[in-house]
């Protein structure tokens, strides 16, 4: 058994007896109850277990839990203020942007990150960022239009 | 994207409504049921046939049973007991029992500790058998085979079903004709694709009572079959549906591993957990029926039609599932929105060895309309007419009986055709684009739920709603209806608030629980915004009632002089004469309490009285024309639709986020049944159970879509509605095809239409000497 994993999540230190193959999504689920985070495809190809590793996107289901080691992981949890919504999320919710949800939290990570590099993107920009993002109950329309409605102060 | 929106005559309904739980799906928050732990909670694993097609001589569990951290391992002999969705047709078993039917089938399971244990324990378990005949291919079964798939196949075939239908006389109508044109269409097996994998949790207590909760579109289905195989009664069962992660008809059968997972849970005494890995998911299927199908339309010279002659054989793998229902659908979704007065169809369903195909959006409508609208563009060109012209000629009336005795109440498909010709600016663009683009139209009509309810005992309603107020103002609802994610729990707390005038923060519907939601039959068929609403709207005007006899005493008024205001209730043209929702509440529950109130709904008789005649029909129906617009790339033969111009009829319009929401992911679906989703096998082993091969469109392939909702009132209908789930889909598929056809002047029969067939059409056409366009 290798030494404790030490990792900073959502702003906390953690250290978890984890083993070398636990995965990043795993030990956020299971050990840690943080199930915000969601388990799709276990491929890498749906992004519904999208966080932030050092603040940017990173696909959970295809990380170990050791290669996070040091680093500051984020989770929907962690970017979620209390018992409110931040621009991204209340963007979701007037547009229409999530239907079943289970894609969301994933989708909010991805779009979360990219106003935060980019505050004004172009459409093209949003779609490239989110295309690594499955959803099947929106057709992206609306997903789109909460992301460009956040980065215009939800003006539109 | 929406059309200037008409005035509202509701407070809430007819507006934009933020789905009432999305602030706990966008921060995580939302609980699916794979969230859920429960303490001591084992694993379940489930071991599957390698198989296609075998007799199981011997099924070992000696070692796995006396592994360390095993709690229980099951075979097919311990539940035994048939089950299925539809009554008729019990041909599923939780595990198999005497034979796997298909690479997939569950032929063990274990419940352990933790996951490693479990595979281990799956490992260890030796199956024993004879492998039988593998049948790949529906046309292999047609007639009497070496070792049927099911003993109930018709005449030692593997036909599970066939459908004979004639009305009219198509042959007289045939001879008649002046234009007569077939197609012969063939279509891959699509799946839903929902991101949320299956999962069910399952506690057995010393009480004597089972709690499932399981990620189900149905789940008062899934308590009568917990029932029937397990042997307790329903009473002692209680299922909770928590957030479901879409389902588009994959969660909508009982599905074995629920009631593996029930029976492990009885077994251990522990609750357990059965959660699905996605090529669970895929092995699962239920998804759309893989499709041959023949069309042909007997037309007179100015293209009205008059008969329909069409037949279908479609793959049913494994199991029944939905499959009668879906070998009716087949033939009789193919008529409306159009006239059709002599009509002949034979539709057969057989069983392979393949993953079960089930139910899946727009169910059994989405091939035949497909090939059906093909055949009209072709009609048209062959008659010399536009297509919106030969439609229109051919539109079904409002409030009319087709030849197969459908109730037809509103349509306005004509609004539909107009509206989708002028925003698409067709007469501008039809065969007058240049080579390469193409503009296109196909038509949609769907059942605005099913008349017939799946079980006939006990005779009751199809949905009840129950709502409770006690004092702190709050209205709980009660109701098994199932939000999947289309917005239901939203419409229906709006239905209750518009009517009895409260805010919609007052209302809150509660989880999906046996133990306290009235039966609601389930999100299938497209049945929840007419049902429930209706229901719903029956529920609240009782309460309504109970409060408005108590704003009379309170303000000495008769009832028939008040109105519901926002949170209050108002003398009519006093308005300094009011009370408020609270003072109306507290003084109705002076003697009584918290107040209750109920409201249900039944589907009014209809239908013919030959057989199969309920199949099909429904309370309302919806109506679609939708325009496309491809670009297309000759050399490549990639195409990309730019943009739909989606027009539909779902009655009066209750929230219109859902609705777009509902037309644009339809549009997405339908494109990707379009232009590449595939359930592809080597003979019976499905070689693309991944998301990372089977692929779902991603955000650069979507169109514009401009939904264009142009419903009149439905006399029946909610408020005057009718459904968006599934309709929506319909048209997606045709109007592209056709679009091609404008494009590059070849026609698609099959489906999906990779870019290689485009490549080898467009070289077709050009050795047959048949330029397009000026090419």
């Amino acid at each position: 058994m290798s030494a404790p994993l030490k990792v900073r999540i959502n702003g906390q230190p953690i250290e978890s007896p984890c083993p070398d193959e636990r995965i990043l999504l795993d030990l956020l689920r299971e050990d840690l109850n943080l199930t915000g985070t969601k388990r799709g495809c276990d491929l890498g190809t749906c992004g519904c277990c999208t966080v932030w590793i050092d603040g940017r996107p990173t696909l959970s289901c295809l990380t170990l839990a050791r290669s996070a080691e040091g680093r500051e992981v984020t989770t929907i949890e962690g970017i979620s203020p209390g018992t409110g919504m931040n621009d991204v999320q209340r963007a979701f919710v007037e547009k229409g942007a999530t239907q079943c949800g289970f894609c969301t939290p994933g989708f909010v990570m991805t779009a979360t990150a990219l106003l935060r590099d980019r505050p004004h993107p172009s459409r093209e920009e949003i779609v490239r960022a989110i295309s690594g993002n499955l959803c099947r109950c929106t057709g992206y329309t609306k997903i789109i239009e909460a992301v460009e409605s956040a980065a215009s102060g939800g003006t539109s | 994207m929406s059309a200037a929106e008409p005035p509202r005559e509701y407070r809430l309904l007819g507006g934009r409504i933020p789905y009432v739980e999305g602030p706990l799906k966008v921060t995580g928050r939302a609980e699916y049921t794979d969230d859920i732990k429960r303490p001591g909670m084992l694993v379940g694993g489930l071991l599957r046939s390698p198989w296609p097609h075998a007799r199981l001589r011997a099924v070992d569990v000696t070692k796995a049973r006396a592994m360390p951290g095993v709690y229980a391992v099951l075979t097919g002999d311990r539940y035994p007991t048939p089950f299925g969705v539809l009554p008729i047709t019990h041909d599923e078993t939780a595990i198999a029992v005497g034979k796997a039917r298909y690479i997939g089938d569950i032929v063990a399971a274990v419940a352990a500790s933790d996951e490693r244990t479990a595979e281990a324990a799956l490992a260890a378990i030796r199956v024993e058998v004879d492998p039988l005949p593998e049948y790949a291919d529906p046309q292999m079964g047609l007639g009497p085979v070496a070792e049927p798939i099911h003993a109930r196949g018709l005449a030692g075939s593997n036909i599970q079903k066939e459908v004979v239908q004639h009305f009219g006389d198509v042959d007289a109508a045939f001879a008649l004709a002046r234009h007569a044109i077939r197609v012969r269409g063939n279509f891959a097996g699509v799946t839903h694709g929902f991101t949320e994998p299956m999962a069910t949790i399952a506690e057995a207590t010393p009480d004597g009572r089972l709690t499932v909760w399981s990620a189900t579109q149905v789940p008062h289905y899934l308590h009568r079959a917990l029932s029937e195989v397990l042997g307790i009664p329903m009473h002692r069962i209680r299922v909770i549906k928590p957030e479901v992660g879409g389902g588009f008809g994959g969660k909508s059968d009982p599905l074995p591993h629920e009631i593996v997972c029930a029976a492990l849970a009885l077994e251990t005494g522990r609750p357990v957990k059965i959660r699905f890995d996605r090529e669970d998911v895929f092995l699962t299927n239920h998804g759309r029926h893989p499709t041959q199908n023949e069309v042909r339309i007997a037309a007179d010279a100015e293209g009205k039609i008059l008969a329909y002659d069409i037949q279908a054989v479609i793959d049913g793998g494994a199991w029944s599932s939905f499959g009668t229902v879906t070998t009716y659908y087949n033939g009789v979704l193919a008529m409306g929105p159009y006239r059709v007065p002599n009509f002949r169809y034979r539709g057969r369903r057989v069983y392979t060895n393949k993953p079960p195909s089930g139910a899946m959006r727009a169910h059994g409508g989405t091939n035949i309309r497909y090939s059906v609208e093909v055949a009209l563009d072709e009609l048209a060109e062959a008659v010399g007419v536009d297509p919106f012209d030969l439609r229109a000629r051919n539109a079904l009336p409002p409030h009319s009986t087709t030849v197969n005795e459908f109730r037809i109440t509103s349509t306005s498909f004509r609004a539909c055709l107009a509206a989708s010709r002028s925003k698409s600016g067709w007469d501008g663009k039809f065969r007058k684009l240049p080579y390469g683009e193409g503009i296109g139209l196909g038509a949609g009509f769907y059942i605005s739920g099913s008349n017939s309810p799946i079980h006939f005992t006990p005779k009751m309603p199809q949905c009840t709603v129950h709502l409770k107020v006690d004092m702190d103002g709050g209205i709980a609802v009660h109701c098994m209806q199932a939000d999947i994610g289309q917005g239901s729990n939203t419409l229906l707390a709006a239905i209750v608030a518009e009517v009895v005038g409260a805010d919609l923060e007052r209302v809150h519907v509660i989880r999906v629980d046996s133990d306290v939601s009235p039966v609601d039959l389930g999100s299938y068929s497209s049945r929840v915004t007419f049902m429930m609403g209706n229901a719903a709207r029956r529920a609240a005007e009782d309460l309504k009632g109970q409060l408005l006899r108590a704003a009379s005493e309170l303000t000495g008024h008769p009832v028939d002089q008040l109105v519901v205001g926002h949170e209050r209730i108002e003398v009519r043209h006093r308005p300094d004469r009011s009370v408020s929702f609270l003072e109306a509440l507290h003084k109705a529950m002076e003697k009584v309490g918290a107040l209750t109130a109920t409201g249900a709904y039944s589907s009014p008789p209809m239908g013919g009285t030959f057989k199969g005649a309920r199949a099909g029909t429904a309370p309302a129906y919806s109506f679609a024309a939708y325009v496309a617009q491809v670009r297309v790339d000759a050399e490549t033969g990639v195409f990309q639709v730019d943009h739909v111009w989606a027009a539909f009829d779902c009655g009066r319009v209750l929230n219109r986020l859902a609705v777009e929401g509902q037309i644009e992911g339809s549009v997405h679906m339908g494109l990707g049944q379009l232009m590449g989703e595939s359930m592809n096998y080597r003979t019976t082993r499905l070689m693309n159970p991944s998301l990372l091969e089977y692929k779902i469109l991603a955000p650069q392939q979507m169109p514009k879509v401009d939904c264009l909702l142009v419903g009149e009132d439905d006399p029946e209908g909610p408020f005057g509605a009718k459904e968006a789930g599934e309709g929506p889909l319909v048209a997606t598929l045709p109007a592209v095809a056709n679009a091609l056809y404008d494009a590059v002047g070849v026609r698609f029969y099959d489906l999906p239409i990779t870019p290689d067939k485009v490549v080898k059409g467009i070289e077709e056409r050009r050795r047959s000497g048949r330029a397009w366009k000026g090419e």
